[in-house]
């Protein structure tokens, strides 16, 4: 039994102009598909990862799994009783006016037995002394460490982390990745890490979901699928790493952009910059499985 | 050299005291070259860019230093000389190309203005310069999006109208601050290879200012990185990268997560970088350094010549 499980989960969002200037200028109204079909189970103690690029869908499925956002269509089962999130930005997700010490409380509000706040600042690695300060007295690095303690102050079965270390310094994110993966061994946490960052990525994840375009393309074990992607898009995404190896290897640039998601491509939404698109491919949305959804993987094309 | 920088100091006045954001810092960029300046948030790199331009916003000042450029001083210069030789002999690019664009015009409008204000030519020469250079930067069919405004354009294609406009005058120096920050993964390296070429065919100085090591890895032959407003080491990039000869720089490069690595823990550099009105005395790095010894608490090291590089390290000094 999966302690997550979504079923073709979706969302739309109306992004219609105003009712006023439909009525005058006959717009029809404007509906975005920003999630389309999700499917996937995260077990207990493990860390699933969604990579994509910006506009993928990828916070969209985390807000809709937070209960932030209702899905339009689909099912999500949570197998667990309580889930934590972590945003991305710590300047904008801790309130200014909260010393630590009520910022750390809040979440055990729900619980029936109430742990001492100086415990969890030493879980993450800040002193008990921390509690009585405000948020603008700490860099961002350890406002990020009191978002985490925060979230494992509800006693979450689940941590969603929305780019928990986007916004930090590569020293700075270190720490957090190295906590974090500490914190879940200790604690036996199940991640569901929602990342840009390749890098990151692999180096956290037991299992990777690649996003593009509303849809996942490709769900992997990340060993499998940093060793051997399969879906084009994920392919693209590994060349286009910069190398600091510096093996004089050229990246390849990924060709094109992100198409606009209010006209979006027919059938597979990323034939317009995949090198093996074919007729197929215009016309037909390729289906999800055995890993991938691809035309040219299921018919052994590549 | 196109670009030398001699001693340059920048502070900012406060009630509590001068803090000094950039302390001393030296270097030079040759015509073709690109030199990555990389550091952490706080650093002074992206004030070192901001003082080289003349566009340090007061009370911060340039308070000791030298900046010349073709041989020429100018960081001394009035506001409206500096004015006129920003966007002529200087091209800036910024990480948000949001705030390099004006909303109100169309790109068109833009790159005409600019190339109108600077180089002697007429209303139609000028179209033709703005449509190739909107061409060079790979902008499909420029004669259709020419009279587009920014917002109808995508993030990357923003930041290549950007380029476009930084390079309309010729520059012979090119500030890029974060030039790819805001950009996603594929994207970016269309934007880096853009710029590659340009800095190789025109051969003008680029100073590329970024966090990402790896935009730099790729773009720039020689990287200088900063460390609570000094440069701490400058070389080749292939050596720092490959040999790093300051113990800051060995964790930063150790802290980067890689994807062809079998790491399952990151390096950890161990708490954050000073503040500016806290920089310890000696090194600034030494309450963070694990290879730390008596001097470094009490002296303040100069960069000394380490390997193919400069470090300003005391595990380099000579005997």
């Amino acid at each position: 039994m999966p302690l997550l499980k979504l079923e073709s989960v979706s969302r739309d969002f109306d992004v219609s102009r105003p009712w006023l200037n439909r009525v005058l200028e006959r717009e029809p109204r404007r509906i975005l598909r920003a999630v389309d079909g999700v499917s996937f189970e995260v077990s207990k103690g493990e860390t699933l990862a969604l990579v994509g690029e910006s506009g993928c869908g990828k916070s969209t499925v985390a807000r809709m799994i937070a209960g932030l956002y209702a899905p339009t269509e689909g099912r999500i089962e949570f197998g667990g009783r309580r889930l934590q999130m972590i945003f991305q930005d710590p300047y904008a997700s801790l309130n200014p006016r909260w010393r630590v010490s009520k910022i750390i409380g809040e979440p055990m509000i729900l619980l029936e037995q109430k742990k001492p706040v100086a415990e969890f600042l030493r879980q993450v690695g800040l002193s008990p002394d921390d509690a009585e300060r405000y948020p603008h007295e700490f860099s961002g690095g350890q406002r990020q460490r009191i978002s985490i303690a925060r979230a494992l102050a509800g006693e979450p079965e689940l941590l969603i982390c929305d780019e928990p270390t986007s916004a930090l310094d590569v020293s700075v994110q270190a720490q957090i990745l190295n906590l974090m993966a500490d914190l879940q061994e200790r604690l036996g946490l199940t991640y569901l890490f929602i990342s840009h960052n390749l890098a990151v990525v692999s180096l956290i994840a037991d299992r990777v979901g690649v996003m593009y375009f509303g849809r996942i393309v490709e769900l992997a074990p990340a060993a499998a699928l940093f060793t051997r992607p399969r879906h084009p898009y994920t392919r693209m995404l590994l060349d286009a790493l910069p190398d600091l190896g510096m093996t004089g290897k050229p990246r390849t640039p990924v060709a094109g952009e992100v198409p606009n998601p209010l006209a979006p491509p027919s059938g597979c939404a990323f034939h317009p910059r995949c090198p093996y698109a074919n007729e197929r491919c215009r016309v037909e949305i390729p289906r999800f499985s055995g890993g991938v959804a691809c035309h040219a993987v299921e018919e052994g094309r590549i | 050299m196109m670009l030398e920088v001699e001693g340059l100091t920048v502070q900012f006045p406060t009630r509590r005291g001068i803090l000094t954001a950039v302390d001393s810092i030296s270097f030079s960029i040759a015509p073709g070259e690109v030199l990555g300046v990389v550091g952490e948030s706080g650093a002074g790199k992206s004030m070192t860019g901001l003082a080289v331009i003349g566009l340090l916003e007061p009370p911060g000042r340039i308070s000791a230093g030298e900046v010349r450029l073709e041989g020429e001083r100018i960081d001394h210069l009035k506001h409206e000389e500096m004015r006129r030789i920003r966007g002529r002999k200087i091209g800036v690019i910024f990480q948000d190309p949001l705030t390099s664009l004006n909303p109100l015009y169309t790109i068109g409008q833009q790159l005409e203005e600019t190339i109108l204000t600077h180089l002697p030519m007429t209303k139609g020469e000028a179209r033709q310069r703005a449509l190739s250079l909107l061409r060079e930067v790979g902008i499909p069919a420029p004669e259709a999006r020419y009279g587009n405004y920014p917002h109808h354009f995508s993030g990357g294609m923003r930041q290549r109208v950007v380029i476009a406009l930084a390079l309309a005058a010729e520059p012979r120096l090119l500030i890029a601050d974060e030039p790819t920050t805001a950009l996603d993964v594929s994207i970016q390296a269309q934007i880096i290879a853009l710029l590659k070429r340009l800095a190789g065919e025109r051969r003008a100085a680029v100073m590329l200012i970024t966090h990402d090591m790896g935009v730099i890895a790729e773009t720039a032959q020689r990287v200088a990185v900063m460390y609570a407003g000094r440069i701490v080491e400058i070389g080749p990039v292939r050596d720092v990268i490959h040999s790093p000869r300051h113990p800051y720089t060995a964790g930063l490069m150790g802290s980067i997560p890689r994807v062809s690595s079998e790491q399952k823990q990151l390096v950890q550099i161990e708490g954050a970088m000073p503040r500016l009105n806290a920089i310890p005395p000696g090194c600034a790095f030494n309450p963070r350094c694990p290879r730390r010894f008596a001097r470094c608490l009490a002296e303040r090291p100069e960069l000394l010549a380490a390997g193919a590089s400069r470090a300003a390290c005391w595990l380099h000094a000579a005997p």
